[in-house]
């Protein structure tokens, strides 16, 4: 625990250090209202981050967030052509179910079929942007279609934050709620942990990681009526590839491909790492291949972090083997 | 005994060998002989030493003293290419071989024909590798992947891959443990076949019929100490197993007449289909019932069914006059039954997680409201728990991975009397530790018994077995064979029956 929290203190360190650097380059990124643009931008990938955070903390892996987003998105958006009466709270209710509709698929998957859960969402990934291609033929859903209510909701501010940053905060509350004061939380870590182990202490592991997806993807849902209603607009290939910054959001995090070893703290930290190198390397002309190559060591580098705890970690197993002979 | 025969002199000797462990004597000066065309059976309980002595001989253990002679020669082994250039080779209980493989890479890895430019020769391997198994009888064909295989042609490609690199010493360490009646005839013959081409071969075994069938000599340990050899036909199974078992159970054990009350657990007629058959037992308040088996016997597969880890396909249970039905172990802990693992370091504690977490795990169904923890009451059962077992840790949020190993097994015991259990189950409750804290854990659970716990001890050493138990149940091969009390709780009777000896001595 003590590792984890320094951990979270060099990404601080490492989070102030990059806003140091951009603002000497160019004042105007750190000014308050900059900062909270950035933190609204990086809103979606805080909550993807999160959902995905359970999910590895319990050695699994959903790499369909993104497609999950997508589908989600495009329903909500054809809904709102279809019926533009739809009040915006339906809405989100139907993304939320929606999306873990499709995690609890993925879920299934994994505790029933025991199939590897970076098969199963692999698989799944394809499967929901195809279906999205299905309703719509490829077309798009465009700005013009969609009703203003539709769109205002995630940008409508309160006290200076829009709604869509604060349902980041939100989320980020409730997660954080969730794994440090529920036996569903510590259910996850002591899955992540020892599964051999949580089975005796009466844990049931399937189900522990089944809920895990559906967590991922209800969040996964949500976002993607905020998506779409934030862009105005919904195709099949929104948010493609973005499965991947979540993961590297997590790994940056501190949160263990191993399982076991997650914080909250550590997985916002981490998305809020990659939205300001994605935001602020733009701004003072960093090329494109740069900020490609920044996420990538920021990445190398947190992993590298985590397999050494991981090895000192191996040596005293190692002994506590010879002396068991 | 029988050390002035007229035999060759031996291929292999071990003279003096010892090998300590932190905290454990594993060798203590022990003697072994390996005789050209002759098979030495090694016998001992679990704990003797064998394995440590198979680590000896095939370089992965150095000892610390004495000497290990090759010819009459004195070798060292600090590697095991070292043992396998010298002629010595071992097939493991749980032989390593690759799935993926062809039969012929696995027999030849590390030591393939090679052609031109260092490349492997391919052909060359295969018909070598069909040599060898032909030559050891084996119809298997060189060229399949090995997971086509069944479990006893793995074992033929084991010995051929033994066979692969001109051995002359063969160690089988449980060789049968495996395999049907009719593979294990297969691999008597195969026995024969490499005593005829003069290999000395040390066989382990636990299973006297099959020593007596095969065996031409035997060495036998104890307690990493040697007790004498000799040869086959000088020797009666009774005397065989004295040697083997000889101590006196006078070993400090503070079993305390408990007060043995009312019946608690009745199990009627459980039954796994693969696993154990019509299991049934009482056991009382305050009681410790031993169960005592060769591994393998099926005690652990019954254990981990009786907690809901696996379904039984018959049986039932009462626990306090009512019929419980355990379908996971959640159920199991709700009503009343735990179950310490064997394996303390995978099954026991979850390294990452603070201490108060680990003790509370399974009791936090009782300690949570409407799913949320209750951190002071977690606090307060944790304390009471490891104050009780004088755990020492700075705090109780500390993770359990930066504990040492005897705390550590500390909070995984914490954990499961945290539940406030009416039965507990220790499997193997001191495997691997050492002689103080073998104590330890034993005043413990005749503490726990004479409050009124009633206990089922999972055990393969014997002074343990008999110096803790009201009762033993003895379980061979899945079955209940024996259930032993008072005078009928000796050495002797618990080897006979876990072996499958009858009592006038014979082979059953």
């Amino acid at each position: 625990m003590t590792q984890l929290k320094s951990r979270e203190a060099i990404l601080v360190g490492a989070i102030l250090l990059l806003l140091a650097l951009v603002a000497s380059r160019f004042p105007g990124f750190v000014t308050p209202s900059n900062l909270l643009a950035v933190f609204t931008d990086t809103a979606p990938l805080i909550i993807l981050a999160l959902g995905q955070m359970v999910v590895i903390l319990t050695r699994s892996i959903d790499l369909s967030v993104a497609a999950n987003l997508a589908l989600t998105g495009m329903v909500c958006a054809l809904i709102n052509v279809s019926f533009p009466g739809v009040p915006v709270p339906v809405l989100v209710a139907l993304a939320l179910g929606l999306g873990a509709l499709m995690g609890a698929i993925n879920g299934f998957l994994v505790w029933k079929l025991t199939i590897p859960p970076i098969v199963v969402t692999l698989g799944t990934m394809t499967i929901f942007r195809g279906i999205i291609f299905l309703l719509t033929d490829g077309s798009w859903v465009n700005s013009h279609q969609m009703s203003a209510a539709f769109k205002a909701f995630p940008r409508e501010t309160i006290f200076g934050l829009p709604i869509l940053g604060w349902i980041a905060v939100i989320v980020t509350l409730i997660l954080g709620l969730v794994m440090s004061r529920t036996t569903l939380g510590r259910a996850f870590f002591a899955v992540g942990g020892n599964p051999h182990a949580a089975v005796y202490t009466g844990i049931n592991v399937g189900r522990t990681q089944f809920l895990s997806f559906v967590i991922s993807g209800m969040l996964a849902g949500l976002t993607g009526y905020l998506w779409v209603a934030r862009y105005a607009v919904a195709f099949v290939d929104i948010a493609g590839g973005f499965e991947l910054d979540v993961v590297a959001a997590c790994v940056i995090g501190g949160v263990s491909i191993a399982g076991g070893i997650a914080t909250v703290g550590g997985a916002v930290l981490g998305a809020l790492f990659l939205g300001i190198i994605k935001n602020a390397l733009p701004v003072i002309d960093v090329s494109p291949f740069w900020q490609l190559a920044i996420s990538g060591a920021a990445i190398i580098i947190a992993v590298t972090f985590n397999s050494r705890a991981g090895r000192s970690k191996g040596r005293v197993i190692l002994k506590s083997a010879e002396h068991a002979q | 005994m029988g050390h002035e025969q007229t035999h060759a002199a031996p291929v292999l000797a071990l003279d003096g060998i010892t090998k300590t462990f932190p905290g454990v004597k594993a060798l203590d000066g022990v003697t072994l002989e390996l005789y050209p065309g002759q098979v030495t059976a090694l016998i001992g309980e679990n704990g003797a030493g064998k394995s440590t002595v198979v680590k000896t001989l095939t370089g992965i253990y150095q000892p610390d003293g004495g000497r290990i002679l090759v010819d009459g020669q004195e070798v060292r082994f600090p590697t095991a290419q070292d043992a396998s250039a010298a002629g010595v080779t071992a097939i493991h209980q749980e032989t390593v071989l690759f799935d993926e493989l062809s039969v012929a890479e696995n027999i030849f890895l590390g030591h393939a024909p090679k052609g031109r430019l260092g490349l492997i020769d391919r052909n060359a391997m295969r018909v070598k590798a069909q040599d060898i198994l032909d030559g050891i009888g084996a119809e298997i064909d060189a060229a399949v992947r090995l997971k086509d295989l069944g479990i006893a042609s793995r074992h033929l490609v084991a010995i051929a891959r033994a066979l692969s690199v001109e051995a002359r010493v063969v160690i089988m360490d449980e060789p049968t443990a495996a395999l049907s009646r009719k593979e294990i005839e297969e691999l008597y013959e195969l026995v024969e076949k490499l005593k005829a081409q003069g290999k000395a071969i040390l066989f382990i075994s636990h299973k006297f019929d099959e020593i007596f069938r095969i065996a031409d000599r035997y060495t036998v340990f104890r307690d990493g100490q040697y007790i004498g050899a000799g040869e086959m036909a000088d020797i009666t199974e009774a005397d065989l197993v004295k040697m083997m078992v000889g101590r006196s159970v006078d070993q400090i054990f503070p079993k305390r007449a408990a007060q043995i009350g009312e019946d608690v657990l009745i199990v009627a007629g459980y039954s796994h289909p693969t696993e154990f058959e019509d299991i049934h037992f009482t056991l009382r308040r305050g009681e410790i019932l031993g169960f005592y088996g060769l591994v393998g016997a099926g005690r652990s597969e019954f254990m981990q069914s009786l907690i809901g880890v696996t379904r039984p396909s018959k049986g039932a249970i009462r626990l306090n006059d009512k019929v419980q039905v355990i379908r996971s172990p959640a159920d199991a802990i709700a009503a009343g039954i735990v179950y310490v693992p064997e394996d303390r370091g995978k099954q026991g504690a979850i390294l990452d997680m603070p201490i108060f977490q680990n003790v509370t795990l399974p009791s936090l169904p009782r300690l949570s409201k409407n799913g949320f923890t209750q951190m002071a009451e977690e606090f307060a059962l944790t304390r009471r728990y490891t104050e009780r077992l004088d755990l020492r840790a700075a705090s109780l949020d500390t993770t359990v991975g930066s504990l040492s190993g005897g705390n550590q097994q500390k909070v995984v015991i914490a954990k499961w009397l945290a539940t406030q259990p009416t039965v507990i189950i220790l499997d193997e409750p001191t495997k691997g530790i050492d002689i103080g804290s073998k104590a330890a854990v034993h005043d413990f659970m005749s503490e726990l018994a004479s409050e009124g716990l009633s206990v089922i001890m999972v055990s393969s050493e014997i002074p343990e077995i008999l110096g803790m138990s009201d009762r033993v149940i003895v379980m061979r091969e899945g079955r209940m064979v024996a259930e032993l009390e008072g005078d009928e709780l000796t050495p002797e009777t618990l080897v006979r029956h876990a072996a499958g000896i009858s009592s006038k001595g014979e082979a059953a």
